[in-house]
């Protein structure tokens, strides 16, 4: 934009017009957002309902939530990790051993799930730590810590499961977190609390800053949002709480799936910190621009190192629904396609290898699309080789897209 | 009325070379001290001591007529000086607002209180009768050079400050930028505060400054009101470290 002087600062006035300008701008910018994701998401998932009809069941439906919600959650925690420009090549890994503790603790010593969980996460929080010291302390680039990581990690998961044995975990209450469902009329009163909640959010703040005299977001554009979120939500919560089982007489399977309330909430918690808090407007800012992070007197050291604890202690999480979808653990949990989706899910969703940029609600849209392509395609009838080799040209696709929009952004000055 | 800011007999060594020798330097309230000198003259390096980057070897750091000790860059900022560097360190990824009260964010408990810092931010750039931004919550990646530096200099008068050291603040800037950039320089000495403007424009200089501190090799040449010395002394302060009365005398040591 041009520096010549303007008769007064003009104030957006709150339109929906001005909105829309506004946001056509940054795209066309090069600041793309979830466009990408929500469009890929999109053209799959009518690619594959007209290429194979049982693509769109319900049981299906259920099925990708389930799928997905290990990858997602450990493509949250790395989200804080490529904000900083970092990477964390062993959260794949890392969510293994944990899940392995978890096994362990659970089967082998017959602890309690509530011990054995808070133990997972606690290890899960010990790696980030020993991971981010080594980055922001020592200072190894975190591609060698974490690379080294990995394979110790993968070693680590050999030990801990006696060499290639499988650790079955019994234990209902982990079991309950990937394979279990909401009764219907949970499901929709926690889409009720949701919408409602997001709706007060937006009003509240649009309130508090109209009476301050501040711009707003309209109205109608708020009643937009919230409209929207209920329609998708309703939609998905009415799909999930179908009859989903062949033989409803045997055995009834219908609700939202457990892992969906807690996606939501780890989504909300992790929105939360880094939209909200200072640790969150510091991650950005370290992101950004390192050192002038650190002359503003922002503590560059510790906020590498909680980045890290938050992306291990995520993996643990995601390790533990992995533990509960398979019942077990082997030396191969967290391990193969994991980490690659992972990453692939954050950078999908529009989380920039670059640092400085995404969100966590990037991790879920991207891990989203993960989950379509691995589920389609496993539909189609393809083999494990076909959807590794798409799935890494999409991952490629989508650091591409970032690559060029950054470049994009250069040129038109955005950046 | 004393200066704001009074250093006496500044040294400072790096190992065994010596970068400032017995350097004076005042500043004052209201008005806008040029601080100029050739490339490895020490303007950087004053600078750096002023801001506490560098502990000063000996002389003298006197704040509102006290004698202080600056160690460390969070000294200098209680002080209320403030350095705009001229890399500027500014966040591209953040707006306006989150880079002027970065490291400082106003927090209601947990929550960072967005209204309010908006609330200062707009105030302080109204201040400044700054109008060139369309939004304060432009990403920084959207604005000019003119835009980085009005928002650098903004983020260093939010706090209060009292001495506000900018460094080459029109270097990279064009025609019509710098006019904008001078104006700004000048408001905030006419706001009150202690202004040092580190340039090598001859034209900045004389435009906007009240006096003028010729450094040369390390030592300070003069530190003279600008409205008594021409464009042509100031020139040969800097290249030679004298100008007829003016500048260093032979006796003072300096290698021819």
């Amino acid at each position: 934009m041009s520096a010549t002087l303007t008769p007064d600062r003009t104030v957006d006035t709150p339109s929906i017009a001005n909105n829309t300008r506004g946001y056509f701008e940054r795209v066309r910018g090069g600041d793309m957002g979830a466009l990408p994701a929500v469009f890929g998401l999109i053209v799959l998932c009518t690619v594959f309902a007209v290429l194979r009809p049982s693509f769109l069941t319900s049981g299906n439906f259920a099925n990708l939530f389930t799928q997905g919600a290990p990858v997602t959650v450990i493509a949250m925690g790395l989200v804080f990790v490529l904000l900083l420009g970092e990477i964390d090549l062993s959260a794949g890994f890392a969510s293994g051993v944990c899940a392995a503790v978890l096994a362990v603790l659970l089967t082998g010593q017959g602890l309690p799930w509530y011990i054995a969980v808070s133990t997972a996460i606690a290890v899960g929080v010990l790696i980030g730590a020993v991971l981010g010291l080594l980055v922001a302390k020592v200072g190894i680039p975190s591609f060698v810590v974490t690379l080294a990581a990995f394979l110790a990690f993968q070693g680590l998961v050999l030990l801990l499961v006696k060499n290639g044995t499988i650790i079955a975990v019994r234990d209902e209450t982990i079991l309950a977190l990937a394979n279990n469902n909401l009764p219907p009329a949970l499901g929709w009163a926690l889409f009720a609390v949701c919408v409602a909640g997001y709706a007060a959010v937006q009003v509240v703040r649009a309130r508090k800053r109209a009476t301050r005299g501040l711009t707003a977001d309209p109205l109608t554009l708020i009643a937009l949002r919230v409209g929207l979120l209920a329609l998708i939500a309703g939609l998905a919560v009415y799909a999930l709480n179908l009859e989903r089982s062949r033989n409803e007489l045997i055995v009834s399977l219908k609700g939202v799936p457990m892992v969906v309330p807690l996606i939501v909430v780890l989504l909300l918690v992790w929105t939360f910190v880094l939209r909200r808090t200072a640790f969150g407007r510091h991650v950005y800012a370290v992101g950004g621009n390192a050192e002038a992070a650190r002359r503003a007197g922002i503590p560059v050291d510790r906020i590498k190192i909680s980045a890290f604890v938050i992306c291990s202690g995520m993996a643990a999480i995601g390790g533990i629904i992995f533990a509960s979808k398979a019942a077990s653990v082997d030396p191969t949990t967290g391990g193969s396609t994991a980490l690659l989706y992972a990453v692939g899910a954050a950078v999908i969703g529009g989380t920039s290898l670059f640092g400085g940029k995404g969100r966590v609600m990037d991790a879920v849209l991207g891990g989203a699309v993960v989950a379509v392509i691995e589920n389609g395609m496993g539909l189609m009838g393809y083999s494990a080789g076909v959807k590794y080799m798409v799935t890494g040209s999409v991952l490629l696709l989508a650091a591409g897209v970032d690559a060029l929009l950054r470049k994009r952004a250069a040129a038109t000055g955005l950046r | 009325m004393p200066p704001v800011l009074e250093l006496r007999g500044i040294d400072k060594s790096f190992g065994p070379v010596q970068v400032l020798h017995d350097v004076a330097f005042s500043a004052h309230s209201g008005e806008v001290t040029a601080l100029v000198g050739d490339n490895g003259a020490g303007k950087s390096t004053l600078v750096k001591c002023v801001g506490g980057i560098y502990p000063i070897d000996a002389g003298d750091y006197l704040f509102e007529g006290r004698p202080v000790q600056v160690n460390d860059p969070r000294a200098a900022a209680e002080l209320g000086i403030e350095i705009v560097y001229q890399d500027l360190a500014l966040c591209d990824n953040l707006d306006i607002v989150q880079n002027m009260f970065l490291g400082r964010e106003r927090k209601s408990g947990l929550v960072l209180d967005e209204p309010t810092m908006e609330e200062m931010a707009e105030r302080t750039l109204a201040g400044l009768s700054v109008k060139t931004v369309k939004s304060i919550r432009q990403l920084v990646s959207s604005l000019s050079g003119g835009q980085r530096q009005t928002v650098a200099i903004a983020k260093a008068v939010l706090w209060n400050s009292k001495i506000v050291v900018l460094d080459e603040p029109t270097a990279a800037l064009g025609v019509a930028q710098t006019a904008q950039v001078l104006e700004l320089v000048r408001r905030l000495a006419d706001n009150g505060l202690a202004v040092v403007l580190i340039s090598h424009n001859m034209n900045d200089v004389f435009a906007i400054s009240d006096r003028i501190a010729a450094l040369y090799l390390g030592r300070m040449a003069a530190q003279v009101k600008t409205s008594d010395v021409t464009h042509a002394q100031v020139v040969e302060l800097i290249t030679s470290g004298r100008s007829g009365e003016l500048g260093l005398n032979n006796g003072s040591g300096v290698a021819s």
